[in-house]
């Protein structure tokens, strides 16, 4: 029984994530890509990090990584998996969330606290939410504006699959509030099954009360 | 550049034979200003490196020192370095600077620690000039690259502006880095026999001949000529070096280390023998190489980023390279450690074997003879202040605008600060916190109320090139000064500090005698504080067709206290506002250094210095460990202006009545003098402040909090305000300029 947090070369929220949930109790190791999952594996986080130094484009060397499939046939029966920030890039680049997250329309990297609008409550990820709370979270991106075409987008949306958006902090959902380009102001969307879900923003820098920040311990509730 | 002549002299006596073409180039960059410090070190010595904290002090990768912690069972290293990467920069500002990011973590590799912290400062010409936001734009994009993809948070720093810098900006990174006690190694090499094993990037024909590059003043057409002299980093190797060390390091497999940086595998592998009073025998065509045909001495000096020198037992040797692979990185078993000499030799295509360095590892690392120059020392400037005097409300808009006192967000928010979730406290503040859960503070077992309380590590770095242009050594002493007092803010007190000292050409008497007054300066303060100076870095020849730079001290300063909640550099709207500034020595108004006369012209001395500067930081950072103290905000760079401007937030504002005037300054001097050892503190017991800080300052309420965002000032007859809005877009200079 536990999560098991992917660690590809260029990782760098591993520990990050290690270090919130064991904050909430929960049982984690780090794992080692090469080395594959865990029998006992009950969650899967893909952690930040610039996986391959981003060289090629983020998030596209670790999608190919043997261990990826490993991740998709738990996700396919049902086992939570949460991709954040570069983790959310590798989950578009493999195929288990739809769209891409691209360069920020700003071209610059930036890191700096985001409110999000909780879009739906009845996933595990937003179980410790209602739907249209505003929870603040770090964002820390050079490339997290997500991009989908247009249909895809709209297919998303009747789906009712996104997860999250970039808001003020009142919760109004606003091109100033949007602070990389991203379609839709989306920060976080769903895969094909609710216990998939990627974000760019870092739920695991607003878990330990040291940092001053909490509201994104909920998310990793999720592993509980 | 080549081997001066007396250098080359020296050399041929001690081999008695004259130096191969390897041995010449070796020479001349272990004995350049950037290495041996010919310069500087017969200043160094004024400086006090030992106290009861300091585990390694100056000499090694970098310094090591001891948390105070609850339980001595409970212990906690850390360590604490500082490089200048200034004349890269300025050829290569994106490559320059990232690879400037690049050596400092490796330093801290070296000593066997894991980064956890680094704090930058910058130093650029003026403003206004586009190549000065050119290169600021690269170098800030450098360090963003490089740090964010090595994982390492940057989470305090510096940037100042002043046309001397024109031609030559500076950029000083610092480093801390966690260290059980365990795990600590250094870089003196233990027994003859071990293995010498290279472990990281390939090596190519990139930053040839930087040692000697940096020890000489910049050209007009540096660059572009100068470009092969820098290197070009990968932030991503780092990242995997970063983690194999902390590999080799756990499993107890590395005797000693050193990382590659000036004169690449030459310096640091014979550096490191040399601490051990011994030899190496190293067969250079063993080293993997990125490139075909680079020859011996190309092997041996060139600056390819990204790598580091073990020195291994043989029986281990086996078990590094297993864990080299496992994070792709090369490795390749070198050589070994000897009682004789060091011996390079190269084995060509054709087996034949050639030895191309034989000498002496101590004579190589500390042979070098010292200068001694001429030096003419700085006098005080006199008093000379605009006249007329500009318009308080001019002056104001003047001082809070300027890039120098201006917000830095646009700089910081390229960083990742929170990455490895511990800063509590980040950049914009005073100080910034971190969390050291890892350990408890020693009170917490008295104070009883949280058991769980973390050490909070508060990090300040930077310097004020104003105050130590007009004055070099009461500038220098206010920057330790302004340093410890950005601890104190946030209720840390000081354990150790780096120093980073660049200069222009010390051949210079003027320049030579303004950077030892920067060096006198900074000890002399430091001194004063008990806070050891444990080691540090000097960049000398920091010079080109504009000019000599001004002096510059950076300091990088760490303290601790017990938890991380802390008070900040915002007000709310409760209480009072109090101005802890005035003792014996009279209220700090000289204008010496300040923003107001670079910006309307004059000269003055100073910044002013409290009497007893000791007791006045131990009286504020007993204050901002009260919890009825709201905020703490230190009084440096543009005064108490640009404090109060920087108070405020779009909710709470203040409305403020200054103090009555005493020289001839008047209001200007209450409101732009720079003098440090000065805070604003927002408290809802004022009484008790005054209680805490007795005779070590003046406790003068100036006004309170308002809830309308507006901030309002009377000061001698005159009375103005801006909303936040105003003041907003006052202190936006800088991202304006560059977005």
């Amino acid at each position: 029984m536990t999560v098991s947090i992917v660690r590809f070369g260029g990782s760098n929220c591993d520990r990050d994530a290690e270090r919130a949930l064991t904050h909430l109790g929960v049982d984690s190791q780090i794992v080692w890509h090469e080395d594959g999952l865990p029998t006992d594996t009950t969650g899967v986080v893909l952690p930040g990090g610039f996986s391959y130094g981003d060289y090629l484009r983020a998030g596209a060397m670790a999608a190919q990584s043997p261990i990826i499939d490993e991740v998709e046939s738990l996700a396919a029966e049902g086992v939570p998996v949460l991709g954040v920030c570069n983790g959310a890039q590798i989950g578009c680049e493999s195929g288990l969330t739809e769209g891409a997250f691209t360069t920020n329309e700003s071209a610059r990297f930036q890191c700096e606290h985001v409110f999000l609008r909780v879009e739906r409550d009845d996933t595990p990820w937003t179980d410790a939410y209602d739907e249209g709370d505003v929870i603040e979270i770090p964002i820390a991106h050079g490339e997290g504006r997500y991009e989908i075409d247009a249909d895809r987008l709209d297919t998303l949306e009747a789906e009712n699959r996104v997860l999250f958006r970039y808001c003020d902090e009142n919760g109004d959902v606003t091109d100033a509030a949007n602070p990389n380009g991203s379609r839709h102001n989306v920060a976080g969307v769903l895969g094909d099954r609710e216990t998939v879900a990627v974000m760019m923003p870092h739920p695991e820098r607003a878990t330990i009360p040291h940092v001053g920040m909490t509201d994104g311990k909920g998310v990793l509730r999720a592993f509980e | 550049m080549s081997l001066p002549e007396s250098d080359r002299e020296l050399i041929v006596d001690a081999l008695g034979r004259e130096p191969t073409a390897a041995e010449s180039a070796l020479f001349e960059n272990l004995w350049s200003e950037h290495c041996a410090y010919r310069s500087s070190r017969p200043l160094l010595s004024a400086f006090e490196s030992e106290g009861e904290s300091v585990v390694v002090g100056p000499g090694d990768d970098a310094a090591v020192v001891e948390v105070p912690t609850a339980d001595e069972s409970d212990d906690l290293y850390l360590t604490l370095g500082v490089e200048s990467h200034n004349h890269p920069s300025y050829v290569d500002p994106f490559d320059g600077a990232a690879t400037g990011v690049g050596g400092i973590v490796r330093d801290t590799l070296s000593m066997g620690a894991y980064p956890i912290a680094l704090a930058d400062s910058l130093y650029f010409g003026s403003f206004e000039d586009e190549h000065s936001k050119y290169l600021m734009d690269g170098v800030v994009e450098g360090i963003s690259h490089y740090g964010n993809c090595i994982g390492v948070p940057t989470v305090t720093g510096s940037a100042d502006f002043h046309p001397d810098y024109e031609g030559n900006p500076l950029v000083n990174v610092a480093c801390v880095g966690r260290l059980p006690p365990e795990n600590l190694i250094t870089a003196v090499a233990q027994r003859p026999g071990n293995k010498l094993v290279l472990v990281g990037n390939a090596t190519g024909r990139d930053g040839l001949g930087g040692a000697s590059f940096a020890s000489e003043d910049l050209d007009e057409d540096a660059e572009t000529e100068d470009r092969p002299a820098v290197q070009v980093g990968d932030p991503y190797a780092e990242k995997l070096l970063i983690e194999a060390n902390e590999v080799l390091v756990d499993e107890d497999l590395v005797e000693s280390a050193r990382d590659l940086g000036a004169a690449g595998l030459g310096g640091a592998s014979s550096e490191l023998v040399a601490k051990g009073g011994l030899g190496a025998a190293i067969d250079l065509d063993r080293v993997h190489q990125r490139e075909p045909n680079m020859s011996p001495l190309e092997i041996l000096l060139a600056e390819s980023q990204e790598r580091m020198c073990y020195e291994i037992r043989p029986e281990h040797v086996d078990r590094v390279a297993e864990v080299a692979d496992r994070f792709d990185l090369g490795c390749s078993v070198i050589g070994e450690v000897t009682e004789g000499n060091y011996v390079c030799t190269y084995t060509d295509d054709a087996g034949e074997r050639e030895t191309v360095v034989d000498v002496d590892a101590e004579f190589l690392g500390e042979g070098a003879p010292m200068n001694d120059l001429e030096s003419v020392a700085p006098e005080t400037p006199p008093t000379s202040l605009p006249d007329p005097a500009p318009d308080l409300t001019e002056a104001f808009e003047a001082v809070v605008a300027s890039p120098n006192t201006a917000s830095k967000r646009w700089i910081y928010r390229q960083y990742d600060h929170e990455v490895g979730v511990r800063t509590s406290l980040g950049p914009g503040d005073d100080s910034a916190v971190l969390a050291l859960p890892e350990v408890s503070p020693p009170d917490a077992d008295a104070a009883g109320d949280a058991p769980d309380e973390p050490v909070g590590l508060a990090i300040s770095a930077g310097a004020a090139p104003h105050w130590t242009a007009s004055d070099p050594v009461a500038g220098a002493k206010a920057v330790a000064l302004e340093n410890a007092t950005n601890l104190a803010a946030k209720g840390a007190s000081p354990i150790a500090a780096v120093d980073c000292l660049n200069g222009g050409n010390p051949e210079k008497p003027d320049v030579y005698g303004g950077f030892s007054g920067i060096v006198d300066g900074l000890a002399s303060m430091c001194e004063t504080l008990s806070v050891p100076v444990v080691g540090g870095n000097v960049s000398l020849y920091n010079d080109s067709v504009s000019g000599p730079i001004p002096p510059t001290p950076t300091l990088a300063m760490i303290g601790s206290r017990p938890g991380v909640d802390v008070p900040t550099a915002s007000v709310d709207a409760e209480g009072e506002l109090l101005l802890i500034d005035a003792d014996d020595a009279g209220p700090a108004e000289s204008l010496g250094g300040s923003e107001y006369l670079a910006q309307f012209g004059g000269t003055a001395p100073g910044p002013d210095l409290p009497t007893d500067p000791s007791a006045r930081l131990d009286a504020i950072t007993a204050v901002a460990r009260e919890p009825t103290t709201r905020a703490v905000h230190d009084i440096s760079q543009g005064g108490l202006a640009v404090a109060l401007a920087e108070l405020c937030t779009p909710d709470v504002g203040l409305s403020v009545s200054l103090p009555e005037p005493t020289t001839d300054a008047g209001a200007a001097g209450v409101l732009f003098a720079e003098g440090p050892g000065r805070v604003l503190v927002q408290s809802t017991d004022p009484t008790a402040v005054r209680e805490i800080v007795g005779n070590a300052g003046r406790v003068r309420s100036l006004g309170h909090p308002t809830d309308d965002g507006i901030l309002s000032i009377t000061a001698d007859d005159a009375s103005f305000e801006y909303t936040m809005a105003e003041i907003r877009s006052l202190r936006s200079t800088i991202i304006d300029a560059l977005e």
